[in-house]
Parts: structure tokens; C-alpha cells; sequence
């Protein structure tokens, strides 16, 4: 059982390293609890697989789904993808929270290596596999539809990126069911992951996963960049976008810059590991230090790659919901830019403790500290937003009012920890998780949350249930409290983080609280996935095909729902800021739903199956590299790049859409428009809501 | 243990704020951490602790009042207060809402560089000649050598009361962080590496020192006392170490430097002269095999 298998074909792989052998060798609750959810993988596809075969959407999957280029559905699969994900790393996070709230002079029921993973898997899906694919899906969606675009600027590089991404995700779900992934945290930290130290493949998933998905948010990043530069509809000038595409914005750019150094770290501990250098090893020359630098030189802009599209939601949400005018447009535009530029020069606070001097530490701790203020003032035009106007206590915004006052909780102890005499105290202990979860729970998940909810309609055309959402809603927000303000008082007392075994007894009681708040998140997952089946079920009375459920400002709320493949049948043209809305409450000499003059053909770009083909190949090749079965890396390296070469190639890759066939579809679209009833924002959450707002 | 050094808890000292804090969570978790500061350096860090907490109060005060009562009044069913869709600037609350806080970061500002500089791991502190001690971490134990008396421990660090402490620390193995919260912050120990930390203990007493950063499987298990002694116990304590029969050079070592979990203090009577320097010059442990690839390294300051 301890020697590879057959290793010209096989690699290193051993009998051992399947879950399933382990726990028949050693049925252990820790290799029990690694076998059922190696097995929960294997028999999950399969249950999918006979599904899609049973009713025969295979085709229907491949070819509407998987192969499109349309930044809608690529941006639907992004979000798939990020909640599939979600369910694992948030279970994971149970399973650790119950290790630790039990293993109190005990060792537990997970063995030490088998808790090093989960907090090694959860970090980095949460990151890499949840965040980064939720929050590149919704501008995928969205931003196209809010500038008057029709896609993406290169939409066969948008399918890439899905696929690189989900490749690596793909390599993330393969550690369970082969081999074990690495213990050495989200960050990856050599000399620890290094061949000297862990030899196994652990480490090699995690370079690989990360790097795939690292390359296919640099190419997100260059694509939602360049689609805001040059695909604006006409007249719409920078300042006249909405918030949310500037916030995507500087996200884009800020993936242009960060992502590059991250890849550069995982490439460079692929050479240590593969090649035998020593870019970070304790000898001949390696230097760990320069791995801490590179890596939170991307690590520190991820923060706010993470937290500015939720921010631009937030900006969205509370004009929308408030009735109102955003305040401060130009403050927010301002904010966030210096935020971007900003969060390029505090890295070293990841490090305060690596002995550097005292000056040094102090820069970057002020530096950290001036990022408070953008970010503040950003909380206030938010809240000044509400000032004066009507507040509707919808879904998205009961999100976007925990945010704002849960996250600034998060800011309080950030500014502690920007100052390095405070860090030195608190570093590596659980004060800092519950830092970071305090500023990402808030600034992303409830972000990414409100944003599903305030588009879903968009994209398929009917709302969300309320009553689920808000329970889903009250367990986020009750759940996290619980969960993550002990871990404040146990930081405090010293605790370190990723510690699988505790020796206090004193920190019973406050475990016993976060371990139940664990549980209350576990029960916000599951009703998010209830409420998605009841809103299913109920679609017909939730519909609101005339396209506007919630009177919307911006562009998108002016098409159907869901809109055409092309968008807008006529490019709309733009001459400021909230355009819909003040064509809808006569502010603007033009009518909202004014009916063109003439439609012409639009040209689209046709469906492409090489997108899907270098993502699969890719994480193949990476299988192979992981396990040392040179072939596949080989082989697999060689059919990615074959697809690429062919592609490179191909000439028609373009379909037209008549115009006669695009007027039809409006027109259609538009009758259903004036069959609407138009209702008052008292009504919006309810079935009388059609999706046409009262002017 | 734990419920006697609560009695010793400085409740008059640090003012009602931390009295409160720590007789309501006294002999329990909060107990453990620099709350219950007993050093002047973790004194000094609890200090600016509270007085940035105090200002932030300011800051996060009005977010949280603010937020829910302009939701609250302004939500659509008050048909009491005033409702201007189109009112979206105004260069008070513009004011308002970038010049405090910047004031505040400020004076944050002039806090953390003279805190920073004050309290910087590096920089002695102020008193008698400090106690030397070499520091090794190793998976998954601490080494402690005193250069001075030409004794080691492992797992047991003993300081006198009231002695700055200096200590210089190196890992035989990968990155760890030494954290002893109740006497003062936490600094790295990297292989090839040395870096510095200065302590002091004002108080007699046993404090828990550990490592923070994750380095495998015995890391939970990682953690050593800091044995605080008055003067008198102090050399005692150094009388017994003399004693013991064992001793460490670098024929030994690498059975020393072996992955394993100490669960008793180990006392070395002899250690061989320069043996930090043999280990930074090695960074043992970087290789499997246990043999040291040639070409001797010169020791990396990480400053």
C-alpha cells in the first residue's frame, strides 16, 4: 500500500492516497470524515451526470451553457461555480470550528494533518474558488448590460478565463478524492511547502490550483478593463458610469497589477519544488522573505480586488432603495481610485514581525491606516445617500445596512492591527481571523449576497423569494457574530490561529459560541439553496418579465428580463448619470421605453468550445505535473495549446442576427410591456410586482 | 496555577476599564493575553491598546448610530420627514466627512511612530545589562541556550524578575513566530535568519510562550513557560540546569533537532560554545537527509 502503483504510468500515486483505502485501513473518525467527502465528490458527479442523461440535456448544457461566449451566461457559470464551492469551504469551516470546540485536552476527532487541510482548502477556495469567480461573475453580467454593451471586449478570452478558473477548482475538488492537499495555510508559506518539509503532493495542488486561477483572473482583469474603455454606449462618458462599473474597474486594474506577482510566487516554489532550486529554501541562497514580499504584493490589493465590487454594489443598492440620488458621486469615484492606488503600498503590514526596522513598520502601518479614510468616507456617502430619501427594507439593502455597520467593526480592529506594537501582540492568533472575516464577510460575501439578489431578475427573469431571503439573511448576519466575535476575545487571550488542539479550558465557553455560530452559517447556506428552489417553484407569480422590479436607475433595468443575447436591440445613447430613471420620472425630455426607429443586423460572436478545452487541459496537465505522471502533464500541455493554435486559426467565428429577427423579439417584448400593471415601490415585494415601475 | 496568578492581577494599576475587563474575564480566557500584561513591554503595547481603542469609539460611533436611525426615519412608510430625490452633494457634509477623519488617522499617526519606536522588538530596554538568550525554534520545540552560563533548556525559558531580557532568534527549520503574550509581542524565527526580541517580566510568575506560526503537526502541541523568578530562585533555577547531566554539541544535535513534541522541560548542563552560530550558519533541518549541502552560508541579518 506504500509504494506507487505503477509509476511510469501512475506517477507517485499509492493505493494509500485514496481516501477510501485509508479509511478501510484505518477507520478513524478524521479518515471517515476524508472518505465520505472524497465519496460525496465521486457520487455527486455521477448523480449529475445520470440526471443530465435522464432528461437528455446533455446538448442543451453544452452548447446554451458550457461552449457560450454571451458575458451573461458566462457570468451565471461564474457564480454557479463560486456557490458550489461556497457549500464546501463553509463546511469545512464547521468541521474545524467542531474540531476545535472539542478538542479541548482531547485530540479531537481530526487528526493534526487532516485539520492543516481544511484550513488550507477553506483559505484558499474561499479566495481563489468563492470570492474571486462570484465577484468576476457579476461584473461579467452586469457591467456589460449597465454601459449599453453587447459583451464583453473579447469574449472568447472570457471563456478562457472561466475555464482556467474553473480548472483550478476542478484541482481543488480532485484532492479530495486523490492524494491529500497541502497543510501550509492559503498563503502557502515555504520553507514549510517545500520539498524538505512536505514532500507530498499537498503542496503541488495548491500551486497549481492557484496558479490556474490566478492566470484566469489576470485575463478577467485585462477583459473588464478594456470593455469599460471601449465599449461605452455613446455619450457615456466616465463620470457619467454608474458606481458599480467603477468599482469594477479598479478592480480590473487592480487584477492587472496583483495577480502577475502571485503567479511569479507559485512559479518560482514550482521551480524549488520540481527543479530543485532554491529561490525560497532555508539554504544556498534561498530567501523565504522575498515568497512573504511577492506574495502580499498580490495579497494585500486581493483585499480590495475582493471588497470594491461589493462596494460598488453597495452604491447601486442603497441609491435604488433609498429612492434616491447617490450622494457624493464624485467623493465615491475619488475614494475608490485612492483606495486602488493605496492598497499597493501597505503589504508589509502581513509581516510587521519579520524583524525589519521600526521605521519601516511605521510607514506601512500609516500608510494602512490612510486607506481608513477613502474607506470611510465611502460608509458615509452611503449613509447620506439614505438621508432625505425613502428606504425599502428589500433584501439587497437589509444586506447593504449589516454591512455598513458590521464592517466598520471590522475597520476598528483593522487600525489596531495597523499599528505594529498591537500586531506584534495579536499577529498569527485568532484576533486576526476574526479581523479578515469581519472586513470579508461583510465586504464581500454580503456584497456578492445583495448583488444576487438585486440581480437575479435581471438574469432570469423572476425574483427571489423574500421570506427566505430574509431568513437567509438574518442567519448570515446572527451567524457571523456568533462565529467570529469570540474569536476576537480568544485572540486576545493569545490563542493562534490554525491550532487543532487547545489546552485552556478557559476558552471553552467562547469556542462553544463560535462553534454554534458555525452552525447558524451552516443553516444561512442551506436556506439560500431552499429559498432558490421555492423561488423556482413559484416562478410564474414571481415573474417580472416587463424587466424593472425595483424602479432601477441604470441601463440594465431598461431591457427585458432575462434580455436577449444581444442585450439591446438598439444601442441605447447616453447623456448622464441615471439615465432610466429620469427618463422613467419625466426628469428627461425622452420616454423610457421609447421604441426605435430602425433595428439593424448584430453581429455576435458564435459559440466556442475551445474555452472549455484549454481550462480541462490545463488542470489536466496540472494533474499530471501534481502526480509526476509526466505523460499527462505532456499530453495534456500539448491539447490545451492545440486548442489555442486552432482557434487562433478559425475564421468564422462570427454569427450575424437579422434585423427583422431582432425587431420581432422586441416588439414581442414590448407588447408584453404594455400589458404590465405598473405598480408603487409600497407594492415591489409582492406578486403584483411585474416589473414595471409606477412613474 | 491559573487561579493564582489572578490574585496577582494588577486590577488597581491599569484603571477601571481593565479592572473590569479582567475581574469579569480574570481566571478565565482574556487572562492568558496581554490584557493581563506582567511586563513593561506588553504594559506599554495594553496601554496603546486602550487608547486607540477610546478614539475609535469615535470613529465607529457614528456609523453605528447614524446607519440605523436615517434607515429608520427615512424608510418609505414615514410620510413625516422630507424626501429630496435629486439632493446629492453638499460641501459641509463633504467636509464633514473627509477633514475628522483624516484628522484622526493624524493623530493615529504621531501615535503608532512614537509607539512603534518605543516598543520595536529591537531595541533594548532600559535597566540593568540584559540576560542573553539564543533561541532555536525547532519543530515542534523551543531551544533555549544561555550563551553566558553555557546551559540550555528546552521547553523552559527561567528569567529573573525585573532583568531586561535580550533574546536572539534563529530556526533550525522552517519559519516560526515566538509569542510570549503576557510579557510581550511575537517575532519571527527564520532559518539562515536572526532576529531580536526584548523582554522584561515585572512580576513573578509562570507565562505561557508559544509558537503562532503553523508548522505541522505537533505545532498545537509547541509551547513552553516562561518561569518569572525573583532573584534568589532565579539562580537556583540556574544551579539545577548546571546540574544536569546532559550535555549538547553537535554530535547530538541532530537528534535534538529531530520532528517531535517535548511534553517535559528538557535541561541541558553543557552546551558547546557557538552552537547558535554552527546552526545559522547551517540552517539545519533544510534538508531531508539530514546531511548540510557544502558551502557554509554567512549569517543573513534580517535587518
Amino acid at each position: 500500500m506504500n509504494t506507487p502503483v505503477w509509476p511510469l504510468l501512475l506517477g507517485r500515486f499509492e493505493w494509500r492516497d485514496l481516501p477510501f483505502v485509508r479509511a478501510i485501513l484505518d477507520p478513524s473518525a478524521s479518515n471517515l470524515v476524508g472518505a465520505f467527502a472524497g465519496g460525496l465528490v465521486v457520487v455527486g458527479a455521477i448523480v449529475v451526470a445520470l440526471v443530465l442523461t435522464r432528461y437528455g440535456k446533455w446538448r442543451y448544457l453544452w452548447s446554451e451553457w458550457l461552449t457560450s461566449l454571451d458575458h451573461k451566461k458566462i457570468g451565471i457559470l461564474y457564480i454557479a461555480l463560486a456557490f458550489v464551492m461556497l457549500s464546501r469551504a463553509l463546511v469545512e469551516a464547521v468541521l474545524m470550528r467542531g474540531q476545535q470546540a472539542v478538542a479541548i485536552n482531547t485530540p479531537g476527532f481530526l487528526t493534526p494533518d487532516h485539520f492543516g487541510e481544511l484550513f488550507s482548502t477553506h483559505g484558499s477556495i474561499m479566495i481563489f474558488f468563492m470570492a474571486m469567480p462570484f465577484l468576476t461573475g457579476l461584473i461579467n453580467f452586469v457591467m456589460p448590460l449597465q454601459i449599453g454593451a453587447r459583451d464583453m471586449a473579447f469574449p472568447w478570452a472570457n471563456s478562457v478565463a472561466l475555464w482556467l478558473t474553473a480548472g483550478g477548482a476542478g484541482l481543488m475538488m480532485a484532492s479530495l478524492i486523490v492524494g491529500q492537499f497541502s497543510t501550509g495555510g492559503w498563503t502557502g508559506y515555504p520553507p514549510f511547502t517545500e520539498v524538505a518539509f512536505s514532500p507530498d503532493v499537498g503542496p503541488d495542488y495548491w500551486i497549481w490550483a492557484v496558479s490556474l486561477g490566478s492566470i484566469g483572473s489576470t485575463m478577467a482583469g485585462i477583459n473588464i478593463a478594456c470593455t469599460l474603455y471601449k465599449q461605452r454606449a455613446p455619450g457615456m462618458a466616465f463620470m457619467a458610469m454608474p458606481l458599480f462599473c467603477w468599482t469594477s474597474l479598479c478592480t480590473a486594474i487592480l487584477m492587472i497589477f496583483a495577480m502577475p506577482p502571485l503567479t511569479v510566487a507559485t512559479a518560482l516554489l514550482a521551480l524549488d519544488r520540481y527543479l530543485g532550486f532554491h529561490m525560497f529554501t532555508n539554504d544556498l541562497g534561498g530567501n523565504m522573505m522575498n515568497y512573504a514580499n511577492l506574495f502580499w504584493l498580490f495579497g494585500h490589493p486581493e483585499v480590495y480586488i475582493l471588497i470594491l465590487p461589493a462596494f460598488g454594489v453597495y452604491s447601486e443598492v442603497v441609491s435604488t432603495f433609498s429612492t434616491k440620488e447617490l450622494y457624493g458621486y464624485t467623493s465615491l469615484v475619488l475614494a475608490t481610485m485612492v483606495i486602488a492606488v493605496l492598497s499597493f503600498t501597505v503589504w508589509v503590514h502581513h509581516f510587521f514581525t519579520m524583524g525589519q526596522s521600526a521605521n519601516l513598520n511605521a510607514v506601512f502601518g500609516i500608510a494602512t491606516m490612510t486607506i481608513g479614510v477613502p474607506t470611510g468616507v465611502k460608509i458615509y456617502d452611503w449613509i447620506w445617500t439614505m438621508f432625505r430619501g425613502e428606504v425599502r427594507f428589500t433584501v439587497p439593502m437589509l444586506y447593504a445596512l449589516a454591512f455598513m455597520m458590521t464592517f466598520v467593526l471590522g475597520g476598528f480592529t483593522g487600525i489596531l492591527l495597523a499599528m505594529p506594537p498591537l500586531d506584534y501582540l495579536v499577529h498569527n492568533t485568532l484576533f486576526l481571523v476574526a479581523h479578515f472575516h469581519n472586513m470579508l464577510i461583510p465586504g464581500l460575501l454580503y456584497g456578492m449576497l445583495a448583488g444576487y439578489h438585486y440581480w437575479f431578475p435581471k438574469a432570469f427573469g423572476f425574483r427571489l423569494d423574500e421570506k427566505w431571503g430574509r431568513i437567509a439573511f438574518t442567519c448570515w448576519v446572527v451567524g457571523f457574530y456568533l462565529a467570529f466575535m469570540p474569536l476576537y476575545v480568544l485572540g486576545a487571550s493569545g490563542m493562534a490561529r490554525r491550532t487543532h488542539e487547545i489546552f485552556d479550558p478557559s476558552f471553552r465557553p467562547w469556542l462553544y459560541v463560535a462553534m454554534a455560530g458555525a452552525g447558524v452559517l451552516f443553516c444561512a447556506l442551506g436556506s439560500l439553496f431552499v429559498q432558490l428552489v421555492v423561488s423556482i417553484r413559484n416562478r410564474d407569480a414571481l415573474r417580472v418579465f416587463a424587466g424593472d422590479p425595483w424602479d432601477g436607475r441604470t441601463l440594465e433595468w431598461s431591457i427585458a428580463s432575462p434580455p436577449p443575447e444581444y442585450n439591446f436591440a438598439v444601442v441605447p445613447n447616453v447623456d448622464g448619470r441615471d439615465i432610466f430613471y429620469r427618463r422613467k420620472h419625466a426628469e428627461h425630455q425622452a420616454p423610457p421605453y421609447a421604441e426605435p426607429y430602425a433595428y439593424e443586423d448584430i453581429v455576435m460572436p458564435r459559440n466556442s468550445a475551445s474555452g472549455v478545452a484549454i481550462g480541462v487541459f490545463a488542470a489536466v496537465s496540472a494533474f499530471g505535473l501534481i502526480w509526476h505522471m509526466w505523460w499527462l502533464g505532456v499530453a495534456g500541455a500539448v491539447v490545451g495549446i492545440a486548442a489555442l493554435v486552432t482557434r487562433s486559426f478559425g475564421r468564422d467565428q462570427h454569427r450575424i442576427l437579422l434585423a427583422a429577427d431582432v425587431a420581432r423579439e422586441d416588439r414581442r417584448w414590448r407588447a408584453a410591456l404594455a400589458e404590465a400593471r405598473s405598480i408603487s415601490r409600497h407594492t415591489e415585494m409582492t406578486t403584483a410586482n411585474q416589473g414595471l415601475a409606477e412613474r | 496555577m491559573i487561579r493564582r496568578e489572578c490574585m496577582r492581577l494588577p486590577v488597581a494599576r491599569w484603571g477601571v476599564s481593565v479592572g473590569l475587563l479582567v475581574a469579569l474575564g480574570g481566571c478565565s480566557a482574556l487572562g492568558h493575553g496581554f490584557l493581563a500584561a506582567a511586563g513593561p513591554v506588553a504594559t506599554h503595547e495594553r496601554h496603546l491598546f486602550l487608547i486607540v481603542s477610546a478614539i475609535l469609539v469615535f470613529v465607529a460611533g457614528p456609523v453605528l448610530l447614524l446607519t440605523p436611525l436615517f434607515a429608520w426615519h427615512y424608510r418609505l412608510g414615514n410620510a413625516d420627514d422630507a424626501y429630496r430625490p435629486n439632493w446629492n452633494f453638499s460641501w459641509w457634509v463633504e467636509a464633514l466627512i473627509w477633514i475628522p477623519p483624516i484628522g484622526i488617522v493624524v493623530v493615529l499617526a504621531v501615535l503608532l511612530w512614537t509607539w512603534t519606536h518605543i516598543d520595536d522588538p529591537y531595541r533594548k530596554l532600559p535597566g540593568a545589562a540584559p540576560i542573553e538568550i539564543e533561541a532555536i525554534a525547532l519543530d515542534w520545540k523551543w531551544l533555549f541556550i544561555y550563551p553566558d552560563e553555557g546551559i540550555a533548556t528546552i521547553n523552559q525559558l527561567a528569567i529573573p524578575v525585573g532583568r531586561p531580557v535580550h533574546i536572539r532568534l534563529t530556526s533550525a527549520t522552517v519559519m516560526q513566530s515566538m509569542l510570549i503574550p503576557r510579557l510581550a509581542g511575537q517575532i519571527y524565527a527564520m532559518g539562515g535568519m536572526t532576529t531580536e526580541l526584548n523582554l522584561a517580566a515585572s512580576r513573578p510568575g509562570q507565562y505561557l510562550g508559544k509558537n503562532t506560526q503553523y508548522n505541522g503537526a505537533g505545532f498545537a502541541r509547541e509551547r513552553f513557560t516562561v518561569l518569572a523568578l525573583p532573584g534568589a530562585g532565579y539562580q537556583a533555577w540556574l544551579g539545577r540546569v548546571h546540574a544536569a547531566p546532559r550535555m549538547l554539541d553537535q554530535t547530538n544535535w541532530s537528534a535534538v533537532a529531530q520532528r517531535s513534541v517535548a511534553p517535559q522541560p528538557v535541561f541541558f548542563g553543557t552546551v558547546q560554545p557557538g552552537l547558535f552560530a554552527h546552526v545559522l550558519a547551517k540552517t539545519g533541518g533544510s534538508d531531508s537527509a539530514g546531511t548540510m549541502h557544502g558551502m557554509p552560508m554567512t549569517a543573513k541579518d534580517a535587518r
